[in-house]
């Protein structure tokens, strides 16, 4: 017996070792940084002058006297809100297309997932040039089918959103394998059980397909939102000096935070501006969790 | 024809008519994907075109698809209009630091995860988990002051130390992948007296090869394309990645479109390159990355 526990004692030993690397990362790099984090955001932190505790005074100042706390965060929401659905929308539906028997269908897959290889600062910069107001070739499109007066994209307030929405659905087009995958999964006799019983290709998508993709739709739905709440790299590359494009209209929080910090050196200001993401991040989570068990579906789970 | 098949069709008694109905859907579905593909095609083909260009035919209106003459010197030009040899040199070997740091310390810690028992395993590992959805800007602002005070502002170190700390969502990955892997390997191997360090690097290593490959060619299209990071800590031309670069060169002087687009097509060359030869790891990577990230 006391054999037995030295072995065990032994393992316990090489485990710790072997998971160190994960273990120090996470102290120094993630919980420290965080504790750090949660008390600079209650002090007046630049990093040049000594720290000085201000109480609740950033988030007062955030949510009561700054108008472009409440802009980036309407601009997120406006992003998340648009862009969530939608690129559940355009993979799901890129997925239903392919998982037809089709000729040239690697082809096609080879194709869809390119999105996913073009990435990073050449790709933001093409769009740019893709939606360029006066010479690219959307708005000579637009002008060609009788649009006098096309939108200025990136130029204007009212565009700069959609415009930018437009190229993530590029990017979305990507995410249909993970929707394939599950696609595969479905049993057939249920469609054709759906067959005998006289329902629409329509119902049969509705009644059959979505209800059993409903744990990845969840899924993408979470991490969606999540993602979404931290877009702004795209806008500190696009909008000019990052500075959040016309009239704020692509100011998101991430990248209001990020001139906070890195632009202004206000640390505490900023890190109250983290917390109260995380906090986002966390309710709509535990939102979603509340509601998903009215419609995700999983197999094996006694329900009616 | 069509309008004479379908009210039959739509009775859905088998037969000609539904068989109709299939083909008609097939069609139809084949249109819109060939319709999806030229628009996901477009912006590439576009960039292409454009790369291509004497500089007249940028600015036409309306645009010139097929330039002519075919301007390869573009890419010549674009190359030496910024100190792209160095910033290929540079991101070369940042990436390849991050992608060693990254399977050592990943496939290290997942083994642990996996393979071996010890008091708080599960606990840490719902940590690790739950660390994953802790928003990256919550963590960057203290990581900033944390390596400006270690004196790391103005290095790589920034950049490269972390990966050496294993990152969670590697971890939970290659965890996922070697639980997988049949304990009997490793007993036996245990029992010929191996210790957990050569079974890991002999039996473990190995067997994970595809796993291994997944996560090296994420870590290496992510590190490779990451631009708030270097743009963040590297503060000298001497040190700035293609992505810096990239961004700097357009905003530096005035844009020349073709030669942006074509030193954007340089940039990018490498991940296309991998893409290609390795296909078949990116789409299982993306299916896994996604089914467990987004």
């Amino acid at each position: 017996m006391a054999k037995m526990s030295r072995l065990r004692r032994q393992e316990a030993l090489t485990g710790y070792l072997f998971i160190m690397p994960w273990l120090l990362g996470f102290l120094i790099f993630t919980a420290g940084p965080m504790l750090f984090s949660l008390f600079a955001s209650f002090t007046n932190y630049d990093i040049t002058s000594q720290m000085r505790w201000v109480g609740i005074d950033n988030y007062r100042r955030l949510f009561f006297d700054d108008q472009f706390f409440w802009i980036s965060l309407g601009n997120t929401a406006f992003y998340a809100v648009f862009a969530v659905p939608l690129s559940i929308a355009v993979g799901l539906t890129i997925a239903v297309l392919l998982n037809q028997k089709i000729p040239g269908q690697r082809v096609f897959r080879t194709i869809f997932f390119l999105p996913k290889v073009l990435t990073g600062v050449a790709v933001l910069l093409l769009w740019l040039w893709v939606f360029n107001p006066d010479f690219g070739p959307i708005n000579t499109f637009l002008r060609s089918i009788g649009i006098k007066y096309p939108p200025f994209w990136f130029g204007d307030p009212s565009w700069a959103k959609p415009a930018l929405i437009i190229m993530s659905m590029w990017g979305a087009a990507g995410g249909y394998i993970i929707y394939l995958a599950g696609l595969q999964g479905i049993p057939k006799e249920l469609y054709e059980a759906a067959n005998l019983d006289g329902a629409s290709p329509m119902q049969q998508f509705f009644k059959i397909t979505v209800p059993m993709m409903s744990p990845t739709i969840y899924f993408k739905l979470i991490t969606g939102i999540s993602a979404a709440l931290q877009f702004w790299e795209a806008a500190l590359i696009m909008s000019e000096g990052g500075k959040g494009g016309p009239s704020y209209s692509t100011l998101f929080y991430g990248l209001y935070m990020w001139q906070t910090a890195f632009g202004d050196y206000k640390m505490g200001y900023a890190s109250a501006m983290a917390w109260i993401l995380l906090f986002i991040t966390l309710a709509i989570t535990l939102v979603q969790n509340h509601f998903s068990r009215r419609w995700v579906y999983y197999e094996g789970e006694a329900k009616e | 024809m069509t309008t004479d098949n379908l009210p039959i069709a739509t009775t859905r008694r088998g037969g000609t008519g539904s068989r109709f109905i299939d083909r008609v859907g097939k069609f139809m579905a084949f249109v819109l994907l060939v319709i999806i593909s030229a628009l996901i095609l477009f912006p590439a083909l576009w960039m292409l075109s454009t790369a291509l260009k004497p500089d007249v035919q940028v600015y036409a209106n309306p645009p010139i698809w097929i330039p002519s003459p075919i301007k390869w010197e573009n890419f010549v030009q674009a190359w030496t209009l910024a100190p792209f040899t160095r910033y290929t040199i540079n991101t070369t070997l940042y990436t390849a630091a991050v992608i060693v740091g990254t399977l050592l310390s990943c496939s290290l810690a997942a083994y642990g995860f996996a393979k071996l028992r010890f008091p708080g395993r599960n606990i840490l590992f719902t940590i690790l988990l739950s660390t994953m959805m802790i928003p990256g800007m919550v963590t960057m602002i203290p990581q900033y002051i944390l390596f400006s005070k270690l004196g790391w502002v103005g290095s790589y170190l920034p950049l490269i130390v972390p990966s050496y700390f294993a990152g969670a969502f590697f971890t939970f990955l290659l965890r996922q992948f070697y639980l997988g892997i049949p304990n009997e390997l490793s007993e036996a191997a245990r029992v010929d007296g191996a210790n957990d360090l050569w079974i890991w690097w002999k039996v473990m290593v190995p067997l994970s090869k595809p796993a291994l490959a997944t996560v090296a060619i994420f870590t290496f299209e992510g590190t490779w394309d990451s631009y708030v990071g270097p743009l963040l800590y590297l503060n000298s031309d001497k040190l700035y990645t293609l992505q810096v670069g990239l961004q700097f060169f357009r905003t530096a002087s005035e844009v020349q479109w073709q030669y942006l687009m074509a030193a954007s097509i340089l940039v990018m060359l490498p991940v296309i390159i991998i893409f290609f030869a390795f296909q078949k790891y990116f789409v299982e990577g993306a299916a896994i990355g996604s089914g467990v990230k987004g």
